[in-house]
């Protein structure tokens, strides 16, 4: 019986064979390399703000403390962002005809609270607590980043759970000194492997992951 | 909500009482069983029993889709589902507030003191706040009346503050106006009917608010001539002329149950309706407590009733006799204690000729510690009765005691209304005003209000629903909710509570106080300016210290000192010849009526809150309609069976409804609820079951005799989650079937105080229970922090369904609706499982509250493909909604059936002004995912990260879940087992501590303490 397919046939069949794989590896590897990407993350992005705030100038230059403005951080799962009245405790006094603080004194004026883009949000079926992570000594640069040193700010991390996860599995890695949370300069120190581990034992810190611990 | 009969196919409702009786005869001894559907053990049965959900269900779909269509919809969205994860978190805005307020952390709850006004005494609550949204009510500790607990209509009230089918505008002749219209139309009332206010009605519930009474007062003052009148359908009508009857004026009766040692009910339901019933519960439940040493304390209930009751199954004794019986027996009784009018009369009819003289020696031996309480629905002559018997046997001042009325003029509702109405029919009224009331709806058939009405010149009526009421007024204004309403009111014991709104109204609405004043001149003045002002003009505290007092009593939720003083009570000397027998008429073989309001919507007020409508009323576990409540026995007379549509006819008024079999109903009467039938409440109450108002008369507003009950030969399906979620107690089908018997495990553990203290440890020692751990090929699982479990006790568990609604508005749960219930897909975490024992006609009734148990090695676990339920360090089973695919393989393994598969899309995701309500601390879930009781992990957290920021360890009773923040009685623990010292590891060390199915060892974090009865040695069979 003649052959059907010709002898290319196999070629043929073969380049497909291991084509279909490749282009399907790719695919896989482009869609990973996407999910990661700052398009997708939104890392190292900073949305438009009503006001172009500079974390950089006001914590970084100035020196205001994180708690200045993020008043319940301390006392509440969400870190607040200020009310107007806060901007405006200094704004009445300074730059008052700045044109880039209009917004700020408009929303003072007519007593319209104003809108800002959240930068680290997370879905709604997680839930953080800002005040036990401050409390057991996680930094507040250590998930935001060097905020000091954003003009704009920006997410500095994935937010994904592999992320989360990487501080709960090992926080001997993350742990800084109670006094130091505040501290937008930080800098890890050289021994922080020993260091973090005595601070583990001394803050008692527990690696919890459980389900339950975000997800409710 | 549209229930037609006929509608639908009836999915397991197949009933054979013949079938039934010659079970039970055969099972003999102690069988527990549920339903009629189980003893007649039809297949439908077995499938809801043996599978997890119905064979069919999957079959049946929500909106009139069938399953076909979702297949061919679904290939098409499976192809696009995988990249339904990849879409980018939408942008979340943050909106701080412009100036903050005081107090307000963003994230943490705060809890405002106010008060739930209801008819017959108020209920004390504390409302969790989350920026100015009202979200869980609980109750306020300090609050005589609740005690820290509450009941399933404070519970729900807040769904019915949030509803979108409130009224939301002013009406005018059925058009949209506004409050400014309103005002002007009521300034003109005033002057055309200066200066004496001829013509002028108001009509109001009974008004228990010092508030309201005294501006309705001043009111009255101005115009002389205008009548102020007072309804109520569901009031104490009976209770005030019962102690007229007896003491010869109004008294307010207060019930000790703490100190009682025998209770007698004659057809009340005091553990669970009646303005007191939460306190009663405590009350009652701490003479229930088996602790070490407090046993000796256990007291004895002996009830009476037709319709069987929440009351009735705690009950050491029942005994169903018909409504219009009671009064016979009553009197028997008090004869038996030695109140001497009392004797003679007819004879005690059927049973209780039996019960006569051993209850009265019991009574009789605890002078002075025992109590007879009457229900409302009974003539003011068995009140009377209640009272001498009490008098008789030395309670008053001690078990009972009485107070002036709550009400600041009290009435007799029927009869204030027939004046209003006679007012109407004679022309005398020009001007009707309505104050929440409904009488178009809820007044008696014979009064034919609505023709009344329209007698009147100009009516207007504010309420929160545009109403049955409001259609037929010109004008209708929106009444403000009680949690938008600044007021005052009385407890039970006349404890006054300041109402303190928690939000602006939503919906424009307005209290009743501002709409009075309105008429005495003082257009806009605000609820808070017109309460405060009223305090400042009764106190004797002026300036600072009234502000003292002002805040002192916002922040406590009551008044302190306000309790009204107990005053003396005395019978009258001519109590003989007080009150007629109207029932020594009743032929024993016709057929009477029972009308009572609805466990779940009340008298009609709450039908449009689908928590209530879909919440399992006591004993039938009926939802979403009522029904003809008959017995088995009678149903069999009149040849209707379960589902029948049928007739009712009483004085040539007809209603239509449904059929109803309930074990232990008296015979030859039927029970019809009040509430239902509404056809202009919103959407959820519209047309969910029947009206029994169309059938209700003046001259007989509770028991009426002469009712016909005639087939309509349609059927009509009535949602009852009875048979559902049942416990599979006999394994798979065609195994071994000889070893049924020993394989029986009685999830149910009961033994009378003899047996018990023979045997403490009775219920441990169950077929097959407390198997060897070391048995389980799955790593043994231990605890080293905090371990959580809980206790029930089965002793005092009084049914009423106050977890069921708190664990609903705590964690955001959905309802699923009529059709849905009828497939087995109701979504509530802890259910009431509620078992019967002996014969079909008078059985003993148990009630069983069946969170998750939170199994040690929990089956569910184990066949999750995903990974979306797991067990957490601390014993919790958890559940991670967004991992979960829908496989339901859990819920198959699941053997206590306390998993909740979300079939369709239950949650409102559309409805924005429901946003506000939902805890914002627990995810609203979507279609196709599974949930179930997590022991409200969020309020652990919650704790546990407050503690660690304090750096402590958690403290016992720190952390309440929301079944046990709400249960009256205190019958659900929870806490750290781990801990020997904690309230919950007591209860477990108790002998009466027993877990259920314990045989398949999966230990159980959740056991219950065995019920123990205390029937009269007398009284044996």
């Amino acid at each position: 019986m003649a052959q059907i397919f010709h002898r290319s046939a196999n070629t043929i069949a073969r380049v497909s064979i291991f084509g279909a794989v490749l282009v399907v590896g790719v695919l896989g590897a482009a869609l990973y390399g996407l999910a990661l990407s700052p398009w997708y993350t939104d890392q190292h992005v900073a949305p438009v703000q009503p006001v172009p705030f500079s974390h950089r100038h006001h914590a970084g230059e100035l020196g205001i403390d994180c708690r200045y403005c993020h008043t319940s951080v301390e006392k509440s799962s969400f870190a607040g962002v200020p009310p107007t009245q806060t901007c405006m405790t200094c704004h009445s006094q300074i730059w008052t005809n700045a044109s880039m603080l209009e917004p700020v004194r408009e929303s003072y004026r007519t007593d319209k609270s104003l809108s800002w883009v959240r930068v680290n949000a997370l879905p709604e079926f997680v839930y953080f607590d800002h005040s036990i992570h401050v409390s057991k000594g996680v930094g507040c640069t250590t998930c935001h980043g060097p905020v000091a040193e954003m003009p704009l700010t920006y997410r500095e991390g994935t937010l994904y759970m592999s992320w989360c996860l990487n501080c709960h599995r090992q926080p001997e890695q993350f742990v800084r000194e109670k006094k130091e949370v505040f501290n937008p300069f930080y800098e890890v120190p050289g021994n922080q492997a020993e260091a973090g581990k005595k601070l583990v034992a001394e803050y008692k810190i527990k690696s919890l992951q459980n389900c339950s611990t975000c997800h409710r | 909500m549209n229930h037609d009969p006929n509608s639908k196919n009836l999915p397991v409702e197949s009933i054979d009482i013949a079938a039934a009786r010659a079970r039970l005869e055969q099972a003999g001894g102690k069988r527990f069983w549920q339903s009629l559907q189980e003893l007649s053990d039809t297949p439908e049965y077995r499938d809801f029993t043996h599978n997890e959900f119905p064979a069919n269900s999957e079959e049946k779909t929500s909106g009139g889709i069938d399953r076909r269509d979702v297949l061919k919809l679904m290939a098409a969205s499976t192809a696009l589902a995988g990249l339904s994860a990849c879409t980018k978190l939408p942008t979340e805005k943050i909106v701080p507030y412009v100036k903050p307020p005081e107090e307000i952390i963003p994230g943490r709850p705060l809890f405002y003191a106010t008060s739930m006004p209801q008819p017959g005494g108020a209920a004390g609550l504390l409302v969790e706040s989350h920026m100015g949204r009202p979200t869980k009510i609980e109750g306020n500790p300090e609050h005589p009346g609740s005690l820290g607990s509450s009941d399933a209509f404070a519970q729900a009230s807040i769904l019915d503050m949030y509803d979108p089918d409130r009224s939301q505008a002013v009406f005018y002749e059925g058009r949209i106006s506004n409050w400014s219209a309103f005002s002007a139309a009521m300034v003109d009332v005033r002057t055309a009917h200066a200066p004496k206010g001829a013509g002028v009605r108001i009509l109001t519930g009974f008004v228990t608010s010092p508030t309201l009474a005294g501006q309705i007062r001043t009111l009255l003052t101005r115009f002389p001539e205008a009548k102020w009148h007072q309804y109520e359908p569901c009031g104490a009508d009976n209770v005030y002329e019962g102690t007229k009857l007896a003491f010869g004026k109004p008294l307010n009766p207060i019930y000790h149950l703490d100190r009682a040692d025998v209770v007698v009910s004659l057809d009340s339901d005091f553990l669970t309706s009646g303005a007191a019933h939460v306190r009663h519960a405590r009350d009652f439940s701490t003479r229930r407590d088996m602790a070490e040493g407090v046993a000796s304390k256990l007291n004895r209930l002996y009830v009476v009733e037709a319709m069987p009751t929440n009351t009735g199954v705690v009950a050491d004794h029942r005994l169903n006799l018909r409504a219009s019986e009671v009064e016979t027996f009553a009197r028997q009784l008090a004869a038996a204690v030695g109140v001497s009018s009392a004797a003679g009369g007819a004879a005690a009819p059927g049973k209780s000729a039996d019960w006569v003289a051993p209850v009265g020696r019991d009574l009789s031996a605890h002078r002075g510690a025992c109590l007879v309480i009457a229900g409302e629905q009974q003539p003011p002559a068995v009140h009377a009765l209640a009272h001498a018997m009490n008098a008789a046997l030395g309670n008053i001042g001690k078990t009972v005691e009485f107070t002036e009325p709550l009400e600041a003029n009290p009435v007799n509702g029927t009869e204030s209304l027939r004046d209003l109405v006679n007012d109407l029919n004679a022309g005398k009224v020009e001007f009707l005003l309505i104050l929440g009331a409904n009488p178009v709806y809820d007044a008696p058939a014979d009064f034919e209000f609505a023709a009344a009405m329209s007698k009147a010149s100009l009516r207007a009526h504010s309420g929160v629903y545009n109403d049955e009421t409001s259609e037929l007024c010109h004008w209708h204004a929106p009444a403000s909710h009680y949690l938008e309403t600044w007021s005052d009111t009385r407890a039970y014991d006349g404890t006054i509570g300041i109402v303190q709104p928690l939000i602006l109204p939503l919906y424009d609405g307005h209290s009743a106080h501002e709409v009075i004043a309105l008429l005495t001149g003082e257009a806009g003045k605000s609820g808070h300016d017109i309460v405060r002002d009223y305090w400042q003009t009764q106190r004797s505290e002026k300036g600072a210290s009234f502000e003292a007092l002002w805040e002192r009593s916002l922040h406590d939720g009551l008044v302190a000192g306000t309790a009204l003083p107990v005053v003396s009570a005395s019978l009258r000397g001519d109590f003989a010849h007080a009150g007629s027998s109207q029932s020594s008429s009743a032929d024993a073989g016709a057929l009477e009526i029972v009308f009572l309001a609805d466990p779940a919507v009340g008298d009609g007020r709450f039908a449009n809150n689908s928590w209530l409508q879909e919440l399992p009323k006591p004993i039938t576990r009926t939802t979403w309609d009522n029904a003809a409540f008959v017995s088995a026995a009678t149903a069999q007379t009149l040849g209707v069976t379960q589902n029948d549509y049928v007739t009712l006819e009483l004085a040539g008024r007809k209603v239509d409804v449904g059929v109803f079999i309930v074990p232990g109903h008296a015979d030859n009467s039927v029970t019809l609820h009040l509430g239902y039938g509404r056809t202009r409440v919103g959407s959820i109450g519209n047309g969910c079951g029947s009206n029994a108002y169309l059938i209700r008369n003046s001259s007989a507003m509770w028991v009426a005799q002469g009712l016909k009950l005639t087939k309509t030969g349609k059927q009509y399906s009535i949602a009852t989650v009875q048979h559902q979620n049942s416990i599979d107690l006999e394994g798979h089908p065609g195994e071994d079937k000889e070893g049924e018997a020993a394989q029986r495990r009685d999830l149910i553990q009961v033994a009378t105080l003899e047996e018990f203290r023979k045997d403490p440890a009775f219920a441990q020692k169950s077929d097959g229970a407390n198997p060897n751990p070391a048995l389980s090929i799955y790593p043994g699982f231990k605890s080293d922090g905090y371990a959580w479990g809980m206790a029930i006790d089965l002793n005092r568990c009084v049914g009423c369904n106050a977890c069921v609604v708190a664990c609903q508005s705590e964690n955001n749960i959905a309802v699923v609706g009529k059709d849905q219930v009828e497939h087995g897909r109701v979504m509530h975490w802890i259910r009431i499982d509620t078992y019967f024992s002996g014969n079909l006609d008078n059985p003993e009734m148990y009630y069983e509250p069946l969170p998750c148990m939170q199994c040690e090695n929990a089956p569910c676990e184990y066949v999750c493909p995903v990974g979306a339920t797991t067990h957490s360090i601390e014993g919790l089973n958890e559940m991670t909604y967004n991992r979960c695919v829908g496989t339901r393989y859990c819920s198959n393994n699941c053997p206590y059936k306390v998993r909740r598969f979300n079939f369709f899309l239950y949650s409102d995701w559309d409805t924005k002004n429901l946003y506000g309500m939902r805890n914002p601390n627990v995810t609203v879930r979507s279609r196709g995912v599974m949930e179930k009781c997590t022991y409200c992990v969020q309020r652990i957290n919650e704790a546990k990260i407050q503690s660690e920021v304090e750096n402590r360890t958690i403290r016992d009773g720190e952390i309440v879940t929301a079944c046990q923040g709400a249960c009256p009685a205190e019958a659900i623990v929870f806490g750290n087992i781990n801990d020997p010292a904690s309230r919950v590891s007591k209860l477990k060390a108790q002998t009466r501590n027993y877990g259920l199915l314990e045989d398949l060892n999966t230990r159980p974090r959740t056991t219950y303490l065995a019920r123990i009865r205390n029937p009269n040695p007398e009284m044996r069979g």
